[in-house]
């Protein structure tokens, strides 16, 4: 079985802030707005070191979708920051038409996005984003796992032409996908190869997949294991293809399990190869306040609650 | 430059495409339509440097944006005969397949058009976007938008309106049309707009009043006024007083005709009102 290692800690959303600032000295059409929480979307350094190019617009979110779509008239390159509430529900038709119905080239990149903002409580986590933003056409929508992984996708987005959402969080997570790693938008990331089940992870939960593998390979369970960085679009062929191997399959988000990957799964399933599939994710609540541990444990975001469901889909089998 | 009997006639038969429009498919805005028929007209006939042959970036090339996207008739009537597109495709006009929605949209591909527009509020921020890329790109060309005066309702637009001024966006020349009407009835009775002049003053714009937005000589010389105002730090409002379905004397002034369509009699009438000048579609 293949091992991953950690190499440290990191926090998702400063690969996006490394990314960002990367593309500053490499892309001059680049340009960044945000809606009063530079720091905390660790959009700092761009600010610093480009601030003809950085546009804050306060606590104004409604607005600065509008900026950021008429940026793009005139080849700019624009990407949003603000959490990831703010970053969709708050914003949702200026969204849809400034930016998705008129498709035009904006990435709009939300932080703090499913319950690890904690303590903050549901005001200010959200955990029907992705669901928000898959169901607007021509909208790309990518969750990473890692810092690593957040950089490269950061700076991947900015040479695709057309709206992203790319979705990543706050607290300091593994960091074990490779330093300067490629990220092809909409293909999925095979981690391990395995026979008995599936296990497809988004965002944060990859490594607790990856974790949960382990446990389950400690009881002679043989998990094929992948990383879903772009729920939209889905890469069909890389889960049909794990499914007809393993005959069964669970997804692990942190989101709703309504609107969110294990839903895509569940119809590219249904269409092409049905199969017994569970969900870890929430299962359609609200966050509540409480540390990022203390909350994915609650609602079984985690590695123990990936393998419980993994047993319990392979007896389905 | 054109003189100002041509540019009455341009408004006159602008006038009959719009009415001719909302009565072929029962459907569409014509009362606001109506009321910018002059301001428009004189913008992209007058006033714009612009290229018809359409490039979305439109770099070198003064824009214009339309927020309030339902008087989409008389956008689309002045991008026809200003050579964006043939004037025959005013026929397709919200019917299956065409490029011409009810509400204008990038998505159909029709030259003229650079953000979808109709859910209200919304183009400001957009206008505001664009002029910052000009300012970026070193481009001294000027962006123009329209918005209604009931659109002011919108919260959105007092956020875009804030962020003009503090962050000086002089390349900017937002035109409200205040005909002091929407769907429900009066801007008065719906929800108040108070003092439009001083709010706009309060939130560090400059203000040019045209009383009368259906003269063609009063739009061309508020707009010039506009800009002479325009680059000196300070975004330019201009207030444009006009008459809800002007030009066709039974739809003045009236919310009723904010989106209803004329039958074969009205349209008659109206038609009666606006002879043909430079030839129908």
């Amino acid at each position: 079985m293949k091992t991953y290692t950690n190499t440290g800690n990191k926090d998702t959303r400063s690969g996006f802030g490394a990314g960002l600032t990367q593309l500053g000295d490499t892309n001059k059409n680049v340009v960044a707005l945000c809606a009063d929480l530079t720091g905390s979307l660790k959009m700092n350094e761009f600010a610093d070191r480009y601030p003809e190019r950085f546009f804050q617009v306060g606590i104004a979110e409604a607005n600065m979708m509008g900026i950021a779509a008429g940026l793009t008239i005139g080849g700019k390159i624009p990407f949003t920051g603000t959490f990831a509430n703010f970053s969709t529900g708050r914003v949702y038709d200026q969204i849809r038409q400034s930016i998705a119905y008129s498709d035009k080239n904006v990435k709009i990149c939300a932080s703090h996005s499913g319950l690890t903002l904690g303590e903050d409580g549901a005001t200010h986590q959200i955990l029907e984003d992705i669901g928000l933003m898959k169901m607007l056409p021509g909208m790309t929508v990518i969750n990473t796992c890692d810092y690593n992984q957040t950089k490269a996708a950061t700076l991947a987005i900015a040479d695709h032409h057309g709206p992203v959402y790319l979705r990543f969080g706050r607290p300091k997570v593994a960091n074990f996908t490779p330093e300067d790693g490629e990220f092809h938008i909409g293909k999925a990331v095979h981690l391990q190869e395995g026979s008995d089940v599936t296990i497809v992870a988004t965002g944060h939960l990859v490594w607790e997949a990856l974790e949960a593998a382990k446990e389950l390979n400690e009881k002679g369970i043989s998990a094929d294991v992948i990383n879903i960085h772009t729920i939209k679009p889905l890469d069909e062929e890389a889960i049909i293809k794990s499914v007809k191997k393993t005959g069964c399959i669970v997804t692990a988000e942190e989101h709703n399990y309504l609107g969110g990957l294990g839903e895509s799964v569940a119809r590219t399933l249904a269409q092409h190869h049905p199969a017994p599939q569970e969900f870890v994710a929430t299962q359609d609540t609200f966050g509540e306040s409480g540390t990022p541990a203390q909350l994915l444990e609650k609602y079984g975001l985690n590695a123990a609650n990936i393998a419980k469901q993994a047993e319990k889909v392979i007896a389905r089998k | 430059m054109a003189d100002i009997q041509q540019l009455k006639d341009l408004t006159t038969q602008v006038r009959r495409d719009i009415v001719r429009q909302v009565h072929a498919v029962n459907s569409g805005h014509p009362g606001g339509s109506l009321g910018c028929a002059e301001f428009l007209v004189v913008l992209y006939n007058e006033i714009m440097q612009h290229d018809p042959s359409f490039d979305m970036d439109g770099k070198g090339e003064d824009l214009f944006f339309l927020s309030n996207g339902h008087i989409s008739p008389v956008f689309y009537s002045v991008l026809a005969r200003a050579g964006y597109f043939p004037v025959e495709e005013l026929n397709t006009f919200r019917k299956l397949d065409s490029r011409l929605q009810g509400h204008p949209t990038t998505h159909e591909g029709l030259p003229g058009v650079r953000i979808a527009s109709g859910s209200l509020g919304q183009g400001m921020s957009v206008a505001i976007g664009a002029a910052e890329a000009k300012k970026l790109n070193n481009d001294k060309r000027t962006i123009f938008t329209l918005h209604g005066d009931g659109e002011l309702q919108e919260g959105q637009n007092w956020e875009a309106i804030m962020y003009a001024s503090a962050n000086k966006v002089d390349n900017l020349i937002a035109t409200i049309d205040v005909n002091g009407q929407q769907i429900d009835g009066s801007t008065e009775s719906v929800l108040a707009l108070g003092d439009l002049e001083n709010k706009f003053v309060a939130f560090g714009w400059e203000v040019v009043i045209v009383a009368n937005g259906n003269d063609i000589a009063s739009v061309i010389s508020g707009i010039e006024e506009a800009i002479s105002l325009s680059r000196k730090q300070k975004p330019v409002c201009i207030l444009l007083h006009t008459s809800m379905g002007h030009g066709v004397d039974f739809m003045m002034g009236s919310h009723k005709w904010h989106g209803v369509a004329p039958n074969d009699e009205q349209l008659a009438e109206a038609l009666k009102q606006n002879p043909e000048t430079l030839g129908d579609y």
